[in-house]
């Protein structure tokens, strides 16, 4: 069990704390996890990334070249980041905000209109970050639900912990929308 | 054991608490401010001082006096911050006073960038600042050892008198991972009599970093030297992974750039390359030893780093020609991926490799 | 038959070593009697600097400290914070604490830290061999300035104790002389003040003393007497320059 996981999208998209939840998912579930933000000189409203790894054996680099899954929340890191995903890796678009459709034919992709879904059924548009988790999640369990959400109550606590409901209910519509399956587009399979 | 998830700098300063410091002065830079408002937040709550200095030269000195007292100091910077401070650690190499510098290096020179670099090696293994001295200098390779080096760069300080470097960069300082917070058991120190408190304490007591004397300065020198010399014999670390007895090639590099060697030694079995790190844990003293029987058993050695090649001359110094050194170097900021070393490896043992 | 002068305790039985009719000896001595007056020398920790005055701690029997050029303020500091019960004093000449350690100084006495500064002002660098110091007067010939201080060049003499007065942390900033005996008496009471303001709790205090310097000025000691009062007074008048009463430094 080896996983790389890329997450882009805008600063205040929530791409660092994503990527906390899952890393601290992983460790909830007795992996090793590594989790590297992209820094940089802006404080709002820049480019962010992060590199999560979750993995059974000691963790060596902690950026990848080839992430097995890559989330991508913005167009920028739509052009930037979908070239990069491994052969047979998933790819999870924010397509409320991603018009283009990605070509590749050798990877899943899974469309996940994370903004509607945020606003229309969570009731908070704060919370695409946890929608698009919640489908990544029920596509391709790297982590359980429940670590994802021991992992939200080992984050969100004092002051922040009345934003644990909402933030579950995200995942838990997030995880709907993906086995409901409706509106996913899915291109064809590498194993198919 | 608990695991916790921490981000490099904040597990430095919360191991740093639990190594007995109490006094922190330090200057906002980039990558390792964290350092600074962790422990701004952590240290009032366990009766410590956090003062934010003028400058890093105010902030170094106040280091200097703080361990004049005997207390255990630190403080922390990245690379444009570190030269400033170089003056005064050079004083305190001189008066022989213990305390923990701590550099998340970023690119350079100048100003530089924020992005990680290995590209102060020279500047912390060679003493930095004027005058023939050295520091200790312990390079961390995940977060879990930023919390065992901080506790071991207290201890070396105190048993050598002697400030101690913990070299990291931005990549260490920005990245989580998780830390489990055991009891570190390290060997007991004899007490600070050479501390100022006031001389009710009992004789009246100096702290100097001056002899006009030369006789007595070359004394001094000396001493300074035998001190070395006892760093390097009781204190050298490293680790090695991947082959032991027949490497195709021995791998070295340090830090962040060590942690993308053991994916690359991971990923070369797959090639069906038999590779093997050292990884040196200590940069001063630095395991010559090691590396020229490592060397030896391998046959051909490949450095990286991220720098033009520093580290490299120590590797060359320790290997003494008895096999080719080749380096692979990213620098600015930027982060050697696997499959470029990768294509190194294959270069070198192909034979098209330059050295 | 009664003592009515002799050594101060503090001050270790060994000759100074500064030039004849250099003050350092003086002010030394009267910051001993005073160490002496409060009976405060098992808790003083001194901090010396780098100049004429690098030997200072042979000459005290005291703990102390040194540091590099200019970087006493922050040494000092650094000793008070971690132990906030004993007393610290700091002693810089004009280049140490008014060229290279400016800063030090500067945010040392905005922070109100509670060190008693002294700074010794003989408007040239003494030990390099009379350079020309932030204090140097207009026109003042030096081995740097040898056609005398151009302020259009080289600017003006700095006024340190009236920059620190203005800082919201200084609590005691004073300037005195040691010409006379009434102006001795005086400084005495300065230095005193000065470590009262310490031992008070009310900041940061400093005290400024005018010194000749014979030997880099060119004169005899008389002579240099005589300037230090026709010159160098008229430029940086005496007095104590803020004075702060209440200690509401404790907030």
């Amino acid at each position: 069990m080896h996983h790389e996981i890329l997450i882009g999208g805008f600063g205040g998209q929530g791409i660092l704390f994503l990527g906390r939840v899952l890393a601290t998912a992983g460790m909830i579930e007795g992996y090793e996890v590594s989790w590297f933000p992209s820094y940089g000189p802006e404080m709002r409203g820049g480019t962010a990334s992060c590199t999560v790894i979750i993995s059974e054996e000691e963790i060596g680099a902690t950026v990848t070249d080839h992430p097995d899954i890559c989330i991508v929340m913005n167009e920028p890191s739509f052009n930037r980041f979908s070239p990069l995903v491994k052969e047979g890796g998933l790819l999870v678009v924010n397509s409320s905000l991603i018009r283009e459709n990605c070509s590749r034919q050798d990877i899943d992709i899974l469309e996940v209109p994370a903004n509607e879904l945020a606003g229309k059924e969570v009731g908070v548009a704060e919370t695409t970050n946890m929608v698009i988790l919640g489908a990544l999640i029920a596509r391709k369990p790297v982590v359980s639900f429940s670590a994802a959400e021991k992992a939200l109550e080992k984050i969100l606590t004092g002051k922040k912990a009345n934003l644990l409901s909402v933030n579950f209910k995200a995942l838990e519509v997030g995880k709907s929308f993906e086995k409901k399956g409706g509106v996913v587009s899915v291109s064809k399979r590498s194993d198919e | 054991m608990e695991r916790i998830l921490m981000k490099g700098n904040e597990a430095l300063a919360e191991a740093a608490i639990q190594a007995g410091c109490r006094f922190y002065f330090g200057y906002p830079i980039t990558p390792q401010t964290e350092i600074s408002e962790y422990l701004s937040r952590r240290l009032p709550e366990v009766g410590g001082v956090f003062l934010q200095a003028e400058s890093e030269i105010a902030a170094i000195n106040m280091v200097y006096g703080a361990a004049s007292t005997g207390v255990r100091v630190m403080t922390s910077s990245s690379g444009p911050g570190i030269s400033l401070k170089q003056e005064g650690i050079s004083y305190l190499a001189s008066a022989e006073l213990p305390c923990v510098i701590v550099n998340m290096s970023r690119g350079g020179p100048g100003l530089g960038n924020i992005q990680p670099a290995q590209s102060d090696y020279f500047q912390a293994t060679r003493g930095g600042g004027h005058g023939d001295y050295r520091t200790l200098v312990l390079a961390p390779s995940s977060v879990q050892e930023l919390v065992s080096l901080t506790h071991r760069a207290f201890y070396l300080a105190d048993k050598y008198r002697n400030p101690v470097k913990i070299l990291g960069d931005g990549m260490l300082g920005q990245m989580m991972e998780p830390v489990t917070w055991e009891a570190v058991e390290l060997p007991s120190l004899p007490p600070k009599n050479w501390a100022i408190k006031g001389k009710n304490e009992g004789e009246r007591k100096f702290i100097l970093c001056m002899e006009l004397d030369p006789r007595e300065l070359e004394n001094f020198n000396r001493k300074l030297e035998r001190k070395y010399q006892q760093m390097a014999e009781e204190d050298s670390a490293w680790e090695i992974f991947g082959e032991e007895d027949n490497p195709d090639l021995l791998l070295v590099g340090f830090g962040t750039v060590a942690r993308i060697l053991k994916s690359v030694v991971r990923e070369g079995k797959k090639e069906g390359w038999r590779l093997s790190l050292i990884r040196p844990i200590t940069l001063f003293p630095f395991p010559y030893n090691e590396v020229q029987e490592m060397a030896q058993k391998a046959g051909k050695v490949l450095v990286v780093e991220m720098n033009l090649g520093q580290m490299v001359e120590d590797v060359k110094l320790g290997v003494e020609g008895k096999a080719p050194v080749h380096f692979y170097g990213r620098v600015g900021g930027m982060i050697p991926t696997v499959d470029e070393i990768l294509q190194k490896i294959a270069d070198i043992l192909r034979g098209e490799g330059r050295k | 038959m009664r003592t009515i002068f002799e050594r101060p305790k503090t001050l270790i039985n060994k000759p100074f070593t500064y030039c004849p009719g250099c003050h350092h000896g003086l002010a030394q001595r009267l910051i001993a009697e005073v160490i002496d007056e409060l009976d405060i020398a098992g808790k003083t920790i001194g901090v010396g600097p780098v100049g004429c005055s690098v030997y200072i701690y042979e000459f005290f029997d005291l703990d102390f400290v040194m540091g590099a050029h200019g970087r006493a303020p922050a040494v000092a500091t650094g000793i008070k914070r971690s132990l906030p019960d004993r007393i610290v004093f700091s002693y810089q000449g004009d280049g140490d604490i008014a060229a290279i350690g400016t800063a030090e100084i500067v945010h040392c006495a905005n922070r109100g830290e509670l060190i008693t500064s002294f700074f010794i002002n003989n408007a040239v660098f003494g030990m390099t061999g009379g350079q020309m110091a932030p204090t140097t007067l207009p026109g003042q010939k030096t081995t740097t300035s040898p056609l005398g201080r151009n302020t259009e060049v080289q600017g003006f003499p700095f006024k340190l104790g009236e920059m620190l007065a203005r800082a919201e942390g200084s609590a005691y900033i004073a300037r005195v002389a040691l010409t006379n005996p009434r102006l001795i008496g005086q400084a005495k009471r300065c230095i005193k003040k000065a470590f009262l303001t310490q031992i008070e709790k009310k900041g940061f205090a400093l005290v400024e003393i005018l010194s000749p310097c014979p030997t880099n000025w060119g004169m005899t000691p008389p002579e240099a007497v005589q300037w230090v009062e026709e010159k160098m007074i008229p430029y940086f008048p005496l007095g104590e320059i803020k004075v702060k009463e209440d200690s509401s430094h404790a907030s």
